[in-house]
C-alpha cells in the first residue's frame, strides 16, 4: 500500500505551481492512501497526475483538487484511488439557487418614484489575527547610543493605512541613500548633490537637513573587489563619519559581494556598537549567519533580503530567528523592489502577499518590509532624454518623468506594505511623505467643495 | 463569482462535449468559464435549448447569475471603442486577478475655443506608449458643461463624439444633459451624475435614453439609496462616485470610502452597491499651486486608486510626466499575476552593435528580459542579445525545470542566425545558468562564458573580460 500524507499531496500540488492554497484548513492527521490493486498502479497515478496538472489553472484549493481527482478518476471508470471521503460523482457541492430572474416587462411610460429608497451602508469588517513586529532603529543616549531620536518600524494590524480597521502605530519612515564613492546617478538625482558627492558625512547632513531623511543608509560601494576594494576597517570610517555628522539612525549597506560583505558588515557592526544600526543585507547566498551573528553581537538590526520569492523570504527569516537565533524584533525585510514598469507588479504582489500572511498570523513573515525604491531610477522612463522608439508619443522633459517614477515606484508599494523607503530625490522624498502623512492621518487640509472640477473653467 | 469549481458549472451544460464551443470537452468550457476566459452565452446548444425549453432558460439564467462578476460590468461607448468597467471578482490581485483595467477619461469642456478643443482632443486620442509589445493608450474624454447653457453642450458633445472615444458626460443640470444625450446617446456615454439634488430627473434620463449613469455622494448611506432607489426603477448601469476629495482628512476619507465599498462588494456580498467605483484625480486642480504641483498631485491621486480599486477617473493633465506613469502602473496591476508575463524569443540589437560585439542570452520571462534589456541600453553596451523561449520562466527556474536547455540555446542560435552577425564563437551565459556552460560548449562549439549573477554588474565584467584575449 502506497501511502501519500497531507503534505506530500500538497507538495506535489506545488511541484504543479499551483501554490494557492492560502486558506486551507486540514483538521486531523489526514493520509491519503493510495490502494494496491489493478486501477491504481503508477502509471494510473501518473496520468492523474498529468490531469491535475492540466486543470491546474483552477485548482485554488485543496479540497477542489480532490474533487478532480474524484472526478477524474471515476471519469475514467476507475476506483476512487484515495482512501479519503471523496465527494460523491457525479454529485456535485450544492451551489446557491439564485431566485428565478424576474420576467421583465417593457414599461411604455417611466413612472418615477417620489422618495429615495432609504438604505443604510454597513461596511464589511476585515480583522486579521496577527500583528507585524515592530522595529526599532537607532537608539538615543538612554540606551546607549547617540541618536537623537529613535524610528519605530511596523506596528500594523491591518493593510496599509486602513485607519478606519485599526490604528496604525508607526507611519512609513524614509530613508536617502548615501554612497561612499561617486556613483552613476540620474542627472535629475546627481544635481541635488553635486555639492557633497565627494563627501559622504555632508551628504548624509544634507539628506536630513535639507531633505528630511528620517534615516541616512550608507553604502560602502568602495568595498568591491571590482571598484577600489577598499579594505572593511578602512571603509567603515566613513561610517564613523556619518553618524558623527548626523543624529538619525542609520543603515549600512555593503557592496553586494557575497565574499566580502560579511566582512564588511562586520566591521561595520563593531564601529556602530550601541547605534543600533541595520546591516543591509543577509541573503541566502551569503553567509547570512555571520552577518546575523555580528547583529546580536553588537545590538543591530539585520535586513533580510530575498529576490522576490516569499517562500525564500520566509526560509531566510526563520534561519535568522531559528538557526541564528536573531530576535524577531531585529528583523526587517527587503523583499525586493522592482520599479514601474519593469516588475512593479511582481514586487507589489509579492509584498501584499507576505504583509498578508504575516497579518494572517504567519510569524516567520509578520515583519517590517523595505523597498529599495531608488531602483525606480533604473527604468528608462525616469532618465533617458526621448523614449527610443519611434512610434511613441513625446516622452516629455526627464527631469519630471524621473521623480514621478520613483514616487509611484514607491506609493504602489506603500499599499503593499512598505515600511521603509531607501529613496534619492528630494522632490520625491517629499512628495511620497506627504501622500503617506495624509493616507496615515497626520495632514491636514482641504480645498472649499471637491465638486467645483465640475464647473471650473479651464 | 458564486460558484469556485468547474465541476458546479459542468452540471449546467448540456455534458454532450460537442465542441461547438471550441473546447474538447464540457468539462474544459467550465474550467475556462471559472478563469472568465468564456461565458455561459458561448455554448451554442445551451442557448439554442433555452429559446425552445423555459426549464432550460432557467438553467441557463441561474448558471449566468452565478458565474457573474462579484462586481458589476458596465460597458461605456459602443462598437469597437466600447469600454467595460468594474466586473471585478477579488480584492487582491494575486487571488486570481483584475479583469478590466481603470478607464481613463480626459476633461475637455464646452466653453474651449474650437482651437484648444481639438488640440486637447487629439493630443487624447494620438498618445501611445510602448509596452511589452504593445501600445498604451488612453480611453476618452469627460465633456464638462462649463456654459450652463444646452445648446452649447449639445454641439460640443456632438464635436467630441465625433472621435469615436468613449464619453463621460459631465453636468449636474438635467437641461444640459437631456440636450447632450438627445445628440449622442446611441454612443453610449456615461452621464455624470445623478445627486441627492437632481437624482429624479436623472433617473429619467437613464432610464428614456438608457445610458450608463454615475451616482454622487460623500455619504454612502446616501450612495447606497440612490442605488438602490435607481436600480429598482429598472435601471442596470450604475457607476458610483463617492466623491474625491484631493487632499488632508477629505482624501483620507476618500481612501476609506473607497475601500469600503469594493471591500463590502466583494467580501460583503452586498449587490446594492457592488457596482464600478469613480473616482476624479481632476480634483487635484482646485488645489493651491503650479501646474507641475498640480499635475504631479492628479497622478499622485490616480496612481493611489489605480492600485485600489478605481474602475473609471476623470484626469486633467495631459504631460507626459502624468501619462507615462499612470498608464504603465494600470498595465501593471491588472496584468494578470497567473500567467508569467512574457517577451517574444529571438535575437535583439543593442545600442548598434557589430561584428566585435558580445552576444548575451537570457530568458523570454518579461521581468528578466526587461532587466537585461535595459541594463545594457542604460549603460550603452554595444551587444546581441539572444531570448531563449523558456515559456516565461525565469533562469534559475527554467535551467532547474528544462526549459533552459542546452539544445533549446542551439535552436535559437540557428533560427536567429547569429553566427553570420558576429565574427567570433563566443556566448556569453548568465550567472545563474553557469552549470550548462559545458553542455552548450558541446551542443553548439561556441566558447561559453559565464557572466555575472546580475545583469547589472554587465558592464563592470566586460571591463576584464571583452574584449577576449
Ligand atoms: S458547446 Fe456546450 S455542449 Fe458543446 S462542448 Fe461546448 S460546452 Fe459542451
Amino acid at each position: 500500500m502506497g501511502k501519500m500524507t497531507i503534505d506530500q499531496f500538497f507538495e506535489l500540488l506545488k511541484k504543479y505551481d499551483i501554490e494557492v492554497l492560502e486558506g486551507v484548513t486540514i483538521e486531523g492527521d489526514l493520509e491519503i492512501e493510495v490502494e494496491e490493486g489493478a486501477a491504481a498502479d503508477q502509471s494510473t497515478l501518473a496520468y492523474l497526475y498529468t490531469v491535475v496538472q492540466e486543470v491546474q489553472n483552477f485548482l485554488y484549493f485543496a479540497n477542489m483538487a480532490m474533487g478532480h481527482l474524484a472526478n477524474v478518476s471515476n471519469l475514467l471508470g476507475m476506483p476512487m484511488p484515495f482512501g479519503v471521503q471523496a465527494p460523491q460523482v457525479p454529485q456535485v457541492p450544492q451551489v446557491p439557487q439564485p431566485p428565478a430572474a424576474v420576467e421583465e416587462v417593457a414599461v411604455p411610460e417611466i413612472k418615477l418614484p417620489e422618495e429615495l429608497i432609504k438604505a443604510k451602508f454597513e461596511p464589511f469588517k476585515v480583522e486579521y489575527p496577527g500583528k507585524i513586529q515592530e522595529v526599532v532603529l537607532g537608539a538615543t543616549k538612554k540606551d546607549g547610543g547617540t541618536r537623537g531620536d529613535v524610528v519605530v518600524l511596523g506596528g500594523e494590524k491591518s493593510l496599509p493605512f486602513y485607519l478606519f480597521d485599526t490604528p496604525q502605530p508607526n507611519l512609513p519612515a524614509v530613508a536617502i541613500d548615501v554612497f561612499d564613492r561617486k556613483p552613476a546617478l540620474a542627472k535629475a538625482v546627481r544635481e541635488h548633490y553635486e555639492d557633497v558627492l565627494e563627501d559622504p558625512a555632508d551628504w548624509a547632513k544634507k539628506a536630513v537637513k535639507k531633505f528630511g531623511a528620517d534615516l541616512i543608509t550608507l553604502h560602502l560601494i568602495s568595498t568591491d573587489p571590482l571598484l577600489e576594494d577598499t579594505p572593511a576597517n578602512e571603509a567603515v570610517k566613513v561610517l564613523e563619519d556619518v553618524l558623527q555628522a548626523v543624529k538619525v539612525p542609520i543603515i549600512i549597506g555593503g557592496s553586494g559581494n557575497k565574499e566580502k560583505d560579511p566582512e564588511v558588515l562586520e566591521r561595520a557592526a563593531e564601529v556602530a556598537e550601541g547605534e543600533r544600526i541595520m546591516l543591509a543585507s543577509a541573503t541566502l547566498d551569503m553567509d547570512w549567519e555571520r552577518i546575523a551573528k555580528a547583529a546580536k553581537d553588537h545590538g543591530h538590526v539585520v535586513l533580510s533580503w530575498t529576490q522576490m520569492d516569499i517562500n525564500n523570504q520566509k526560509t531566510l527569516n526563520r534561519y535568522l530567528l531559528k538557526r541564528a537565533q536573531v530576535r524577531p524584533e531585529d528583523i526587517v525585510m527587503d523583499p525586493t523592489t522592482a520599479a514601474l514598469g519593469y516588475g512593479l507588479d511582481y514586487a507589489f504582489t509579492n509584498m501584499e502577499r507576505i504583509r498578508i500572511s504575516g497579518l494572517r498570523g504567519d510569524s516567520d513573515l509578520a515583519f517590517p518590509m523595505s523597498s529599495g525604491t531608488t531602483n525606480a531610477w533604473g527604468a528608462r522612463e525616469a532618465w533617458m532624454k526621448d523614449s527610443p522608439i519611434e512610434n511613441d508619443s513625446d516622452w516629455g522633459p526627464r527631469e519630471l518623468r524621473g521623480p514621478i517614477w520613483e514616487i509611484v515606484t514607491g506609493l504602489t508599494l506603500s499599499l503593499a506594505g512598505v515600511d521603509l523607503f531607501m529613496m534619492m530625490h528630494p522632490g520625491a522624498v517629499a512628495v511620497l511623505k506627504e501622500i503617506m502623512g495624509t493616507l496615515g492621518g497626520k495632514i491636514s487640509g482641504s480645498v472649499a467643495d471637491p465638486g467645483d472640477w465640475i464647473f471650473m473653467e479651464g | 463569482m458564486k460558484v469556485k469549481s468547474p465541476l458546479e458549472v459542468y452540471k449546467f451544460l448540456p455534458q454532450t462535449n460537442c465542441g461547438e464551443c471550441g473546447f474538447d470537452t464540457c468539462m474544459s468550457f467550465a474550467a475556462h468559464i471559472i478563469d472568465r476566459s468564456v461565458k455561459p452565452e458561448n455554448c451554442p446548444p445551451l442557448i439554442k435549448d433555452a429559446e425552445k425549453d423555459p426549464k432550460i432558460k432557467k438553467k441557463l439564467d441561474q448558471l449566468i447569475e452565478l458565474t457573474s462578476p462579484e462586481v458589476a460590468e458596465v460597458v461605456v461607448g459602443k462598437g469597437d471603442m466600447a469600454i467595460k468597467i468594474g466586473g471585478e471578482d477579488v480584492i487582491h490581485r494575486h487571488e486570481m486577478t483584475y479583469f478590466n483595467p481603470t478607464a481613463f477619461f480626459y476633461d475637455v469642456w464646452d466653453t474651449m475655443s474650437d482651437k484648444e478643443l481639438e488640440e486637447r482632443c487629439s493630443k487624447v486620442i494620438e498618445f501611445k506608449k510602448f509596452y511589452v509589445g504593445k501600445f498604451l493608450t488612453l480611453d476618452g474624454f469627460a465633456v464638462r458643461c462649463t456654459s450652463n447653457d444646452p445648446e452649447t453642450y449639445r454641439s460640443v458633445v456632438k464635436k467630441v463624439a465625433g472621435y469615436g472615444k468613449p464619453m463621460i458626460l459631465v453636468s449636474l443640470n438635467p437641461d444640459c444633459m437631456r440636450a447632450a444625450l438627445e445628440e449622442v446617446s446611441e454612443e453610449k456615454p456615461l452621464i455624470y451624475a445623478a445627486t441627492e439634488s437632481n437624482w429624479r430627473d436623472f433617473l429619467k434620463l437613464a432610464l428614456e435614453f438608457k445610458v450608463p449613469v454615475t451616482l454622487r455622494a460623500k455619504d454612502l448611506d446616501l450612495l447606497k439609496s440612490l442605488a438602490v432607489t435607481f436600480k429598482n426603477a429598472g435601471v442596470e448601469e450604475i457607476v458610483l462616485d463617492p466623491v474625491t476629495e484631493p487632499l488632508g482628512e477629505g482624501l483620507k476619507g476618500t481612501y476609506e470610502r473607497v475601500i469600503n465599498l469594493r471591500r463590502t462588494a466583494i467580501q460583503g456580498e452586498d449587490k446594492d452597491i457592488a457596482f464600478p467605483i469613480m473616482v476624479t484625480p481632476i480634483a487635484a486642480w482646485l488645489m493651491e499651486g503650479d501646474e507641475v504641483e498640480k499635475g504631479y498631485w492628479e497622478t499622485v491621486l490616480g496612481s493611489l486608486f489605480v492600485v485600489k480599486y478605481a474602475d473609471v477617473m476623470i484626469f486633467r493633465s495631459l504631460e507626459p510626466y502624468s501619462l507615462l506613469p499612470l498608464v504603465t502602473l494600470r498595465f501593471n496591476i491588472y496584468t494578470d499575476p497567473r500567467t508569467p508575463v512574457q517577451v517574444e524569443p529571438g535575437l535583439r540589437p543593442i545600442a548598434d552593435p557589430d561584428e566585435d560585439s558580445p552576444v548575451f542570452i537570457t530568458t523570454n520571462f518579461a521581468l528578466t528580459y526587461y532587466t537585461v534589456e535595459s541594463d545594457l541600453t542604460s549603460a550603452n553596451i554595444k551587444s546581441w542579445l539572444l531570448v531563449l523561449n523558456t515559456e516565461g520562466l525565469g533562469v534559475e527556474v527554467s535551467v532547474a525545470g528544462g526549459q533552459f536547455t542546452a539544445g533549446k540555446v542551439k535552436e535559437l542560435m540557428e533560427e536567429t542566425k547569429i553566427e553570420g552577425k558576429v565574427k567570433h564563437k563566443i556566448l556569453v551565459i548568465p550567472g545563474l545558468a553557469a552549470r550548462l556552460q559545458g553542455a552548450i560548449e558541446d551542443e553548439t562549439g561556441w566558447t561559453v562564458k559565464v557572466g555575472p549573477m546580475d545583469s547589472g554588474r554587465i558592464k563592470g565584467w566586460l571591463e576584464t573580460n571583452w574584449p577576449p584575449k
